[in-house]
């Protein structure tokens, strides 16, 4: 995977890609600490169809989101051959209980069997976690189990 | 009535027009450098009312404008970009220089005004407005586009070639002999080179230097640094303004985005003073006599700034569009051409003539240069007719 850095004299620099369905997709990274995600248009790849300025925690909101897929993709993948077994992800929310509390606080394996096996933050992955991991508010929890065992977790995650 | 009252009342009279221009500006979408210097012709010498009162005010008021114009476009670079942006582009930059100075030293000749005149004409059409082409790309949201680059480092060239440029024309200006001349291009070219060094390998000293926690000690500290190193240069006839640019770039990282923060109203306030205070030194009367010349200056000047961008970004690998975007970006003229001409009026070598002409010209194109940027596309796409195959998520079924 090829991503080209330019810098842009006077606002910063900017991370793009080309994407298989010739779209290029990338981030103006601003100086001042801004994010700008912006899409190329479909018939001209030098334009861009949308330009769209982050927050940083909407930048980190995204990653998480794009990250989180990939991990759950994978997972599901090699879960494949195990009936019975998904892998879903969970949004901490500002409103959850569990928000800036050690994730052992939730007692999910205990309560329902699930796994827990990353936490998603910033873009940042934190692989097998442990019960003394805090949860922050926008993190997204990867984790594994029954259906069943999932449902109760989100159930736990949402109202304690 | 009590000069010093009058010079207030008209003083903030000024201001709070200028403030209404700005708002307006800012609600039809467009630079407000060409309606402060309308406002600045109104009231100026052969105006509607004559504004005597606040002119000292506003003579010193406008070189500080001109100084933190520079300084902070010096704080918008660092060093390591202007160096790779010079290796990158050096050639797009020639070519750009060599199209837009020709243009405008021609037709200063052809009018008769000289060598002088026509190396004062030469700069104005040269130089694009990197304000109002930074302002262009961030509104219209091209920023990604990939032939942004291209024009970010042909304004870079621009901008450095401005600190060799503005040297010499203030040692001509001063009617220094040709040798006196090229001693100036000699001496700004090393000063250049050797803060570009210092400010790559030294400038966090330089930094460290005026950094303050305290805004208030911030604000002294950049402000005084840059007068005083604007009054040094101009001392030693390498132009205040320059003086303040290299200061800018040798200012880099938290300490110039926190210099740039503290210095932006100063800048908006006291530039504000420079454009109309050079509109009040203008007599709009000589301005209808020129406006035909102007007009054709603007036009042609236009074309040979389409072709730099167009071939500029065609160099670059980027496609038809993008390259007609590039050219039009790149028209805007505005605040660097009143600089050159202030400074060429001020000096009394030139005549009143070019101050109007300058005046006509920047109004033109500052203009001119964010519609052709923001209506080049649909033109472009309606002279190439329909596009080639569509793929098959647009396509209509059936």
């Amino acid at each position: 995977m090829d991503v080209d850095e330019t810098e842009l004299p006077g606002f910063g620099v900017r991370k793009d890609f080309m994407t298989q369905s010739g779209r290029r997709i990338g981030v103006v990274c601003h100086r001042d600490g801004e994010t700008e995600l912006f899409v190329s248009d479909w018939d001209d790849p030098d334009t861009c169809a949308a330009s769209i300025p982050l927050t940083a925690e909407e930048a980190a909101a995204l990653g998480n989101l794009l990250g989180g897929q990939r991990i759950v993709m994978q997972l599901t993948e090699e879960h494949r051959e195990v009936p019975g077994i998904s892998t879903r992800q969970f949004h901490v929310g500002a409103d959850s209980p569990f928000r800036d509390q050690p994730m052992g606080k939730a007692a999910i394996r205990t309560r329902t069997k699930v796994s827990v096996v990353a936490i998603m933050r910033e873009g940042e992955v934190n692989a097998s976690p442990g019960p003394d991991d805090v949860l922050r508010n926008g993190d997204v929890i990867v984790a594994v189990g029954t259906h069943e065992g999932l449902e109760a977790a989100a159930q736990i995650l949402r109202n304690g | 009535m009590d000069p010093l009252a009058l010079a207030l009342i008209e003083l903030g009279a000024v201001v709070f027009a200028l403030g209404l221009l700005a708002r307006l500006a800012g609600r039809i979408g467009m630079s407000p450098i060409p309606l402060y210097l309308l406002g600045g012709l109104v009231f100026g010498a052969g105006g509607v009312v004559d504004l005597a009162g606040m002119r000292e005010f506003g003579h010193l008021a406008g070189e500080i404008g001109v100084i933190l114009l520079l300084l902070m476009l010096g704080l918008e670079y660092t060093a390591q970009e202007l160096v790779t942006g010079l290796r990158g582009s050096w050639q797009a930059g020639v070519m750009d220089l060599v199209l837009n100075f020709v243009p405008g030293a021609a037709l200063a000749y052809m009018l008769g005004w000289g060598g002088v005149g026509a190396l004062v004409m030469g700069g104005i059409t040269y130089i694009s407005s990197s304000g109002i082409v930074a302002k262009v790309i961030t509104d219209l949201g091209r920023l990604g586009n990939r032939e942004t680059p291209t024009i970010l480092s042909i304004l870079v060239f621009e901008d450095l070639a401005m600190a060799v440029f503005l040297p010499i024309l203030t040692t001509v200006l001063a009617g220094v002999s040709f040798l006196g001349g090229l001693q100036a291009l000699g001496i700004s070219l090393l000063v250049v080179t050797v803060v570009l060094l210092l400010a790559l390998r030294h400038g966090h000293h330089v930094s460290k230097a005026v950094h303050s926690e305290n805004s208030e000690v911030f604000l002294l500290n950049v402000l005084g640094l840059a007068l005083l190193v604007a009054g040094l240069a101009s001392a030693m006839q390498v132009s205040a303004a320059v003086g303040a640019f290299m200061l800018g770039i040798a200012i880099s990282g938290t300490t110039a985005q926190n210099a740039s923060l503290v210095l932006e109203p100063l800048r908006d306030l006291f530039a504000a003073i420079f454009f109309v205070s050079f509109g009040l030194n203008t007599d709009p009367s000589t301005i209808p006599p020129v406006l035909g010349w102007a007009l054709a200056l603007a036009l042609v000047t236009a074309g040979t700034k389409v072709a730099t961008g167009w071939w500029a970004a065609a160099r670059a690998g980027i496609a038809v569009h993008g390259r007609a975007r590039a050219g039009a970006a790149l028209i805007a003229r505005g605040e660097f051409s009143i600089v050159i001409a202030g400074l060429a009026v001020a000096s009394g070598a030139v005549g009143g003539e070019l101050a109007a002409f300058a005046t006509a010209y920047v109004l033109i194109m500052a203009v001119l240069g964010p519609l052709a940027a923001r209506y080049v596309e649909p033109v472009v796409r309606a002279l190439r007719g329909p596009r080639g195959p569509q793929p098959a998520s647009a396509r209509v079924p059936f």
